[in-house]
C-alpha cells in the first residue's frame, strides 16, 4: 500500500513537470544511446582489426626451431663433468625443420578435448620466375578443408575458389600483392624454383588477400601434397601443427604442456601476438571513459532538476510531513523519481544506441586491404546492453541520492511558519 | 466520564539564534474529548509555537507532551509521522493543498498512508466529508482550480479524513474573508457539536475565539487565562 502510494505520488510530480523531466530524461537517453554506440562501434573495429591477425593465427603453433643444440657433446664427456666448458662459434647442426613423429602427435593433439581442431602445415622458401627476375616467396601448404574449417581461409580469398587449392593437381592461390607483381590471371601457370633448385609449373587457381599488404607480397597457398611434392618430401613431412583450442585464453598453459609432452617448440598465441591484446584493451577503456563520463554529466543534469523541484515542492514536502509522511517516506518519493527517470531514459537509450548501431552497420566501408568487409564493423553484445542499463541506474539513483536526503530533512515548521 | 486528548506538562520552549529567548515558560494544561479550545494571544506570544509542539512536528522543547494518553516526548521522527497521521488533523492559514492531484486526491493521501482502510473505502470516505462539508461537486477538480474558501474546505476534509483524535488550526481563517471566515467556524462549530470532534485552533480573531468552547490566553509565552 505504501509503495504503491509513493509510486502514485512521484508519478504526479513527475507528469506535473512534463518538460523538466524529458530534459531530464532526454539527457539519459542521450548518454545511454552514446555509450551503447560507441562501445558497440569500438569493439566491432576491435573484433575486426584482432580478427585480421588472430582469425589467420594459430592459438598454438608447434613446430622445430633451427638452433644449435644446447647439449654440445663436450658436456657429456666424463672427464669435463666437473668443469665450466667454454664452447665459441657454435653453429647449428643438421637439425631438420620437420615435426619428428608428426602423425601420431597430429592424432594425439585432435584427441585433447580442449582443441578445436588441428592442422598440418608446410612452409618452403621457393623463387617465382617472372622473365628473368627472381621474385622470393613462400608457399604454405595447407589442408585446405581444414584451414577453411579453422581459420575462415575462404574469407581470405578474394577471387578463385579456395577448394580448387585441393582438387586442382598443381595448384596455387597467390596472395593478391603477388600476383600483380608476376602479372599472373586466374588460370595462367607461374614458374617456381624450389630452394633444392628444381622448377615446378603451378596452376593460379586463386588470389588471397590478407588485409596486410606485406604478407599479401610474399604468402602464398597450396594443397599440403602440392607442396610436399614441391620439395621432394614425403607424404609424413610436416613443418607446422596449427592447433586452434574452443578457449583462446588456454593457449600458454597447452603450449606449454605439449612442448614437454611432445618434446617440440610451441608458441602459444599470446606471446606471438602479445601487441593486439593491448591494443584492443586501450580502445575499450577509452570507450567506457568516455560513455561513463557522458553518463556522469546526465547524472548532474537530473541532480540539478531535482534539487530544483525540491525547491519549487518545499510547500508539499512539508504538508506530506505534517499529514504523517515520515522523512523516509519522502526520500522514497525523489528517489523513485531519479530512478524512473533513469529507468525511462536509460531504456529508450538503449533503443536507440541499438539503433544507431544498426545504421552504422549499414554505413559502405569498403578498404582494399580488407577484402570481407562491406561495411562498419559493429559488436552487438548483450552486455554493453547490461552495463549501460545498470549504469544509468547506478547514477541516476546517485543523482537523486543528495537532493532526496535533502527533502527528507526538510522540517514542516520552518515552511508552515514562514507563511 | 471525560477523557483526556491532550495534555502538556511544563512545557519550555527556547529559541537559540541568535540569542537564547525564552518563547514558551511553564505550559501545563489538558483539553479532554469533545472539546473546542480556542487559543489567543497578542503576535509573538508563542501561540503558533505551541501548536507545533503540541502537533509533534516541532521536538525541540523541554517538558513532556502526552497525546491520547502516550507520551510523545523523545519518539523517533517516523513513530511521531505515524501518530501525526493517524491521530491529528491539520488545517493551516494556508490550504498546503498539492498542485499536482485532484481535490478527492487531496483529501484521500493521509488516508491512503494510514492504510487502515481500502482505496475504494477511503474514496468513499472522503467523498462523505466533501458531501459534509458541502463541496462534494468539486471532487474531481484540481486542487488548483478552485476558489481560496473552497480550498480551505478541503483543507478540513483532508484533516477529518483519518477520524483524528483532535483536529489543529494555526489561524485557519486568517486568510479568508468574512463570508468564507464564518462558513469555516460553522463548519468546526458543527464538528464539535454534532460530530463530539475536539478542536484546537490558534486564532487572534477575538469574536472567534468567544464563540468557542474555551479560551486559552496567552501573553509573554505564558498562558494567563484558561
Amino acid at each position: 500500500m505504501n509503495a504503491k502510494l509513493i509510486f502514485g505520488i512521484a508519478k504526479s510530480l513527475l507528469l506535473a513537470r512534463l518538460g523538466q523531466t524529458l530534459v531530464a530524461a532526454v539527457g539519459v537517453t542521450f548518454s545511454i544511446a552514446m555509450f551503447i554506440t560507441l562501445l558497440s562501434f569500438m569493439n566491432g573495429l576491435n573484433d575486426l582489426l584482432d580478427g585480421l591477425i588472430l582469425n589467420r593465427t594459430p592459438h598454438v603453433r608447434l613446430y622445430n626451431e633451427i638452433k644449435p643444440s644446447e647439449d654440445q657433446p663436450i658436456n657429456s664427456a666424463a672427464a669435463f663433468k666437473d668443469s665450466y666448458n667454454f664452447i665459441s662459434s657454435i653453429k647449428s647442426g643438421i637439425s631438420r625443420q620437420e615435426i619428428y613423429n608428426s602423425g601420431p602427435i597430429l592424432q594425439a593433439v585432435k584427441n585433447d578435448p580442449r582443441v578445436l581442431g588441428a592442422t598440418p602445415k608446410v612452409t618452403t622458401q621457393v623463387f617465382f620466375n617472372e622473365g628473368t627476375i627472381d621474385i622470393t616467396g613462400v608457399i604454405n601448404g595447407v589442408d585446405v578443408e581444414e584451414e577453411m574449417r579453422l581459420f575462415k581461409f575462404r574469407d581470405y580469398v578474394t577471387a578463385g575458389n579456395a577448394i580448387n587449392a585441393k582438387n586442382v593437381a598443381n595448384s596455387i592461390i597467390l596472395g593478391k600483392g603477388l600476383a600483380d607483381i608476376l602479372a599472373a590471371d586466374i588460370g595462367d601457370v607461374v614458374q617456381v624454383t624450389t630452394v633444392q633448385g628444381e622448377r615446378f609449373p603451378l596452376k593460379v587457381v586463386g588470389y588471397f588477400q590478407s588485409g596486410i599488404q606485406e604478407i599479401d607480397k610474399v604468402q602464398s597457398y597450396a594443397s599440403i601434397v602440392t607442396a610436399q611434392k614441391l620439395m621432394g618430401k614425403p607424404a609424413n613431412y610436416i613443418t607446422d601443427i596449427q592447433v586452434k583450442l574452443y578457449d583462446l585464453a588456454m593457449a600458454p598453459a597447452v603450449a606449454q604442456e605439449y612442448r614437454q609432452k611432445f618434446n617440440i617448440d610451441a608458441e602459444d598465441i599470446q606471446t606471438a601476438n602479445s601487441q593486439f591484446e593491448t591494443g584492443s584493451n586501450v580502445r575499450s577503456i577509452i570507450s567506457y571513459a568516455v560513455g561513463i563520463t557522458l553518463l556522469i554529466v546526465a547524472g548532474f543534469g537530473i541532480f540539478n532538476i531535482l534539487n530544483m523541484m525540491i525547491y519549487e515542492k518545499m510547500d508539499s514536502i512539508a504538508i506530506l510531513k505534517a499529514t504523517g509522511f515520515s522523512g523516509r517516506d519522502v526520500n522514497s518519493v525523489f528517489l523513485v523519481i531519479a530512478l524512473s527517470i533513469g529507468f525511462f531514459g536509460g531504456m529508450v537509450g538503449l533503443l536507440f544506441g541499438f539503433i544507431f548501431s544498426v545504421i552504422i552497420d549499414n554505413i559502405p566501408f569498403v578498404t582494399a586491404a580488407l577484402p570481407t568487409v562491406k561495411t562498419y564493423p559493429v559488436n552487438y553484445s548483450p552486455i554493453f546492453y547490461f552495463i549501460g542499463g545498470f549504469f544509468s541506474l547506478i547514477t541516476t539513483y546517485f543523482a537523486g541520492f543528495f537532493p532526496a536526503r535533502k527533502a527528507s530533512r526538510v522540517d514542516p515548521v520552518e515552511i508552515i511558519r514562514g507563511k | 466520564m471525560q477523557d483526556t486528548i491532550l495534555e502538556a506538562r511544563h512545557i519550555v520552549k527556547e529559541f537559540h539564534d541568535p540569542v537564547t529567548v525564552q518563547v514558551l515558560t511553564d505550559i501545563t494544561f489538558k483539553i479532554t474529548k469533545g472539546e473546542f479550545v480556542s487559543v489567543i494571544g497578542k503576535s509573538g506570544c508563542g501561540k503558533s509555537t505551541l501548536l507545533y509542539i503540541l502537533s509533534t512536528m516541532d521536538t525541540d522543547y523541554k517538558g513532556e507532551l502526552l497525546i491520547d494518553q502516550e507520551l510523545m516526548t523523545g519518539r523517533s521522527d517516523v513513530e511521531l509521522a505515524r501518530i501525526r497521521n493517524e491521530k491529528i488533523g491539520f488545517v493551516f492559514q494556508f490550504h498546503y493543498l498539492l498542485n499536482e492531484f485532484s481535490v478527492i486526491r487531496n483529501v484521500m493521501l493521509p488516508g491512503l498512508k494510514l492504510g487502515r482502510y481500502s482505496e475504494q473505502e477511503v474514496e468513499h470516505r472522503a467523498l462523505e466529508k466533501l458531501k459534509m462539508l458541502g463541496i462534494d461537486h468539486l471532487a474531481t477538480k484540481e486542487a488548483y482550480r478552485i476558489s481560496g474558501g473552497e480550498k480551505q474546505r478541503v483543507a478540513i476534509a483532508r484533516a477529518l479524513i483519518n477520524d483524528p483524535h483532535i483536529v489543529m488550526g494555526d489561524e485557519p481563517t486568517g486568510n479568508l474573508d468574512t463570508k468564507n471566515s464564518e462558513m469555516v467556524f460553522e463548519i468546526f462549530h458543527e464538528l464539535a457539536d454534532v460530530h463530539n470532534q475536539t478542536l484546537l485552533i490558534v486564532t487572534h480573531d477575538q469574536g472567534f475565539a468567544e464563540r468557542s468552547g474555551r479560551i486559552i490566553e496567552m501573553e509573554d509565552g505564558r498562558i494567563i487565562r484558561h
